[in-house]
């Protein structure tokens, strides 16, 4: 076998193992909490026998490895279960909040991933001077910044102050684009000052990095112009740690914006997660951190492949 | 080149850095003596607005702000430190051992750690820390043990490259043993990529602390803290109050300086090729 | 105060506190009430609540969050209603008798009630929906409640008897709860998840934990309610952010506003605060079976050792009154206003320690903000005034999660709350009478139960009073609990919201039932 698709396939069962790894390690995490779903639904109000009426109807009083290989079961046949409280298909539930999630996250993306490479051309193009100095304090000061606090001042300045955008990013089918699109402009924004630092300075670093080397060299003493240098040479060089920054931002959009959603009450799939660990929900629970481990391991692979693709040495073999 | 020119030729951001850094430090070890008040003492009414008798005014039980912050100082930074420097601790041994010993050690590692990585962090800390109940010496180890897996990743990629080296292989040549080749040959050449890391890695602990007690999961009261004292005190924002914004600031404040820090030095170690 | 984003403070009222109230003593804020006393028809109602997660079911027994509890009544239907007076009014029953030792009543249901598909409500609909919670397999938080229930039967389509164990006065309040709305009889069973309900409102969409939208029923039976065309529930878990939705005009309503804030929302003219005196209460039940609070004169110490004002000022933001160590509100039936009130007083602490055979004392607080928002803060506050009587109180702080089923009637002293019931029996008999599966502090005292079974059947009102206020002063000075303060409801709304003169106060916004009963200006 070739050495590309070897090494793909390589990530790809590592991938594999690594979220039966997981679905595990969240069974056991929910098992060791205190109090089961049956107590977190009746609190004050339970009683011995409701609790075992409860725990009887949901199979909580089966042992757990018996429950761990139901479930197991279950999804290699491609069916996530029912919710424990609800009884609605796992699936149904998902559906909404990862749309949700996914729209929000790429709506992010598509703001910052563009500015995020421009600045980082630019302050490459003209290091050190003021543009690259003030790019590089702004960016650490946006990153520095707890992500609640940004949310509560952008607030505070366009819906309280001049009143521009909702503070609930309230999202629903019935809606059109655009108004989705106004709606959820302030989370957005949000998230996008926290990704897009990290973004800017790793693009900055790799173009410098390949301007050093001889053959940039050459061109400029050839007399091409500095922009065309950047566009033309280095940025395709230094497309891989670019696009592994990239990716690792890309997971964090997804997986990590539970803080964001609860200031902005949006209905992702974080949410979803902090409310059926709290309610002891497993199948839920399963579900979505399987989708969330998925997603870091997916777009892991990703990177490592483009970056293979994208790195003409290797791509040699 | 000696401490004094490196100092030296340090730009203005850096030195900023290092005061603010610095005036952290003095105040957090300082708190007890600097701090007019006690950190959970009632003094006045709630709400005070600034004055002499309280600068920054009194928070939501009576209690003076600015003594708080400065206690906050203590807790928050103190905390931070103690569980970034035991992620540390551990992620590095951990990862320099594999880098050593290679084979089956090496796979086992690593397969955990991408387990734990594909977990999000503040869910994995949610769980954690509903298994062990909220506390400051739970929430300290849950989220250095969240830590050790992006340190161990740094410091075994980094070790790799040690250990492919002649004098490792030479070193092995002679018998040397795992514990000594870790502390005389790798530690001393991977040591200024970790102590880099180390600055980025304080910050995002300290941000992932002020999140959970954001979140009402972190450091419990009445421990003064900054991230739950802008919690407590978010919603006067609506109404154009900056009390929030005190220990938010304070928050953003120590962690620019803390980059700017890092930025330098990593700006120096790479100083050469650009 | 701190409120958790999750999971913690899930639920206001107890499950099963929800029989309504005998006179409640018509105490209604009465400043800046409707300014317009004339209901209007038509508008969007728009509310952010706190509560309301993604496991939230339409199935009744499963209840267990404000914003299902505002569903329920407003999607569905009960035999009676609480009236603002406390009192059980027609709902579903038009008419309700009881036999002349009250252990058998009789209702009849309304000839035009129908559900939202155009089908009449029946005594089948009636059986089927509170067997629903009854019986061996019952998972409902009302079934304990219900166990004074010996039989249901019909007496053809329209006539419902329900035969009890002993007589009961108060047992049509009971009907009220929002568990106990009427379902749709399918052989002899409720279809849990059925959306079809006999209130004034149809689901249009339901997102658990997110949203519901409903729409208003043209053909509803019942005159004169449900004026709003629409109404949206938004879950809005963050405090700063349903107030931020409440100023910026997104929402017209909040639930649970940050109290602290409440000053500075004043000055907003388009706002307004709406505070209702209700039953709820905070309690630190000591269990007296358990050293050292089997002595009463630790328990007397103890009384004497907090400082309640300090806790109603600085926890309830003044939002509260002073209890006075037994659970029956100033504003209900049979209060015991003569009463003398326990007060902060070191000195008589330190007496009762010596009383007691102590010089000082130390004992563990568990404590929780699950069992009510502050509580963590409201034990930090009982510990720094104790100090000065000698008492050494460590706040011992229990994980949210799992607080009601590991600490609470578990710990020989801890932190809880209760809804409150609005009658002195039902309150007495949940949580203070000896057999009663919520007798938080394990309180035996002979003369209170038997005057708790008398005082149930006494016709004689005045005879009543007598035994009511005898039970709160036994209470008091013998009883378990330390109450330190009664909470009072708080909301937040838009000026537009109009509401009729009088409300109910039992439970927060006219008892959970103001989507049916309030409008919009």
């Amino acid at each position: 076998m070739s050495p590309v698709p070897k090494l793909i396939l390589q990530r790809l069962v590592l991938g594999v193992v690594t979220l039966f790894l997981v679905s595990a390690l969240i069974f056991v995490g929910i098992e060791l909490q205190p109090g089961d779903l049956a107590e977190q639904i009746l609190g004050q109000s339970a009683t011995p026998d409701t609790l075992a009426a409860w725990r009887a109807e949901l199979g909580l009083d089966l042992p757990p490895h018996v429950r761990y290989l139901n479930w197991l079961g279950g999804v290699m046949q491609g069916d996530l279960g029912n919710s424990l409280a609800s009884r609605r298909p796992v699936a149904d539930l998902l559906s909404q909040r990862l749309a949700n999630t996914m729209f929000l996250a790429g709506y992010a993306a598509v703001i910052s991933v563009p500015v995020a490479v421009v600045l980082g051309l630019l302050a490459a193009l003209w290091r050190n001077g003021i543009f690259d100095r003030g790019v590089n304090v702004g960016a650490l000061s946006a990153i520095s910044m707890p992500e609640f606090f940004v949310a509560y001042v952008l607030i505070l300045v366009f819906s309280i102050q001049l009143g521009w955008f909702p503070t609930l990013a309230r999202i629903d089918e019935a809606q059109s684009l655009g108004d989705a699109l106004y709606r959820c402009f302030l989370p957005a924004l949000t998230l996008m000052l926290v990704v897009v630092a990290h973004m800017m300075r790793m693009t900055r670093a790799a173009v410098i990095n390949v301007l050093a080397s001889p053959y940039i060299e050459m061109a400029r003493l050839k007399g091409v112009p500095r922009w065309r240098i950047i566009l033309r040479h280095a940025l395709p060089n230094a497309a891989a740690p670019i696009i592994n920054v990239v990716a690792l931002n890309l997971a964090y959009l997804i997986v990590g914006v539970v803080v964001v959603e609860a200031v902005f009450s949006y209905p992702g799939m974080g949410q979803l997660l902090v409310d059926a660990v709290s309610s002891r929900d497993l199948p839920v629970v399963q579900a979505v951190g399987l989708f969330f481990a998925a997603t870091y391991v997916t777009l892991n692979v990703l990177a490592d492949i483009l970056s293979i693709l994208s790195n003409p040495r290797l791509r040699r073999g | 080149m000696t401490v004094t020119t490196t100092l030296k030729s340090a730009p203005p951001t850096a030195w900023f850095g290092m005061a603010v850094v610095a005036l952290t430090i003095v105040v957090a070890l300082g708190a007890p003596w600097i701090a007019p008040y006690a950190e959970t003492e009632i003094v006045g009414a709630q709400f005070q607005p600034w004055s002499a008798a309280h600068p920054l005014g009194t928070d939501n039980l009576g209690r003076d702000m600015l003594s708080r912050m400065i206690f906050g100082a203590r807790n928050t930074v103190g905390l931070a430190m103690l569980t970034t420097g035991m992620a540390f601790a551990a992620g590095s041994v951990l990862g320099m051992l594999a880098a050593l010993r290679g084979g089956w050690t090496d796979q086992l590692l690593s397969r955990a750690i991408d387990v734990v990585m594909a977990v999000p962090p503040l869910i994995l800390a949610l769980m954690m820390l509903a298994i062990v109940g909220a506390s400051i010496p739970n929430m300290v180890a849950v989220i250095a043990f969240i830590y050790i897996a992006p340190v161990y990743r740094l410091a075994r990629a980094a070790a790799m490259n040690v250990v492919r080296l002649d004098f490792i292989e030479a070193a092995r040549l002679r018998g040397e043993g795992t514990l000594w080749l870790m502390r005389r040959e790798v530690l001393p050449n991977i040591a200024s990529t970790l102590i880099a890391e180390f600055g980025l890695r304080f910050c995002f602990v300290f941000l992932f602390i002020a999140a959970l007690s954001f979140l009402g999961i972190g450091i419990q009261p009445p421990t003064a803290d900054w991230g739950s004292m802008v919690k407590d005190n978010a919603t006067l924002i609506t109404f154009g109050d900056v009390t929030p914004l005190i220990p938010a600031g304070a928050i953003a404040l120590l962690t620019v300086a803390i980059n700017f820090i890092v930025d330098w030095m990593l700006h120096r170690a790479s100083g050469l090729k650009t | 105060m701190t409120s958790s984003t999750w999971g913690a403070s899930r639920r206001d009222f107890m499950a099963g506190a929800a029989a309504g109230g005998l006179l409640l003593g018509m105490a209604l804020p009465g400043a800046a009430r409707a300014q317009d006393s004339t209901p209007k028809k038509g508008g969007t109602l728009r509310v952010g609540y706190t509560q309301g997660e993604s496991s939230d079911s339409l199935d009744p027994a499963t209840y267990s969050n404000d914003f299902m509890f505002a569903t329920s009544y407003a999607v569905f239907s009960t035999l009676v209603e609480i009236g603002p007076d406390g009192t059980a009014q027609p709902d579903l029953a038009e008419s309700f008798e009881p036999s002349a030792d009250a252990a058998s009543w009789t209702f009849r249901l309304r000839d035009d009630a129908t559900f939202s598909d155009g089908r009449t409500v029946r005594a089948a609909d009636v059986i089927s929906s509170i067997r629903h919670h009854m019986g061996e397999g019952s998972k409902s938080g009302v079934k304990s409640l219900l166990d004074q229930i010996s039989d249901i039967r019909a007496d053809g389509d329209k006539v419902v008897i329900f035969d009890l164990k002993a007589g009961s006065a108060d047992f049509p309040l009971i009907l009220n709860d929002y568990h106990l709305t009427i379902r749709q009889d399918m052989d002899g069973r409720i279809d849990p998840d059925s959306r079809i309900g006999s209130g004034g409102y149809v689901i249009e969409s339901f997102e658990p934990g997110v949203r519901i939208e409903l729409v208003r029923r043209d053909d509803y039976w019942k005159q004169g309610r449900a004026h709003f065309d629409r109404v949206v529930l938004l879950k809005v878990g963050d405090p700063a952010a349903r107030m931020n939705a409440l100023v910026t005009g997104e929402v017209d309503l909040i639930d649970r506003p940050d109290l602290k804030t409440l000053p500075l929302m004043a000055r907003n003219p388009n706002l307004r605060v709406h505070t209702q005196n209700g039953t709820l209460h905070y309690t630190m039940p000591m269990n007296v079976t358990a050293a050292p609070f089997d002595d009463v004169n630790v328990r007397m110490a103890l009384k004497h050792a907090i400082d309640r004002q300090a806790i109603v000022d600085k926890i309830l933001l003044g939002y509260g009154s002073v209890g006075n160590d037994h659970p029956i509100a100033s504003s209900m039936r049979f209060y015991n206003a003569d009463l003398e009130q326990h007060a902060y007083d070191p000195d008589k602490a330190k007496h009762y320690l010596s009383k007691a055979g102590l010089d000082s004392l130390d004992v563990t607080l568990q404590t929780s903000d699950a069992a009510f928002n502050g509580a963590v803060d409201a034990s930090v506050l009982f510990g720094e005034a104790a100090r000065a009587a000698n008492i050494t109180l460590s706040v011992s702080r229990e994980p949210d999660d799992g607080y009601w089923s590991n600490v609470w009637l578990k710990s020989p002293f801890c932190c809880s709350y209760w809804g409150g019931r609005p009658t002195a029996d039902l309150m007495f008999s949940s949580a203070y009478a000896a057999e009663a599966d919520w007798n938080e502090t394990s309180w035996s005292n002979p003369r209170f139960n038997d005057l708790l079974v008398s005082a149930r059947s006494e016709l004689d009102q005045d005879r009543r009073a007598e035994m009511y206020a005898e039970m709160q002063t036994l209470c008091q000075t013998d009883g378990g609990a330390l109450i330190p303060a009664f909470g009072q409801y708080v909301s937040a709304m838009s000026t537009r919201i109009n509401m009729p003169e009088q409300i109910s106060e039992m439970w927060d916004l006219d008892s959970v039932r103001f989507i049916e009963r309030w409008w919009m200006a």
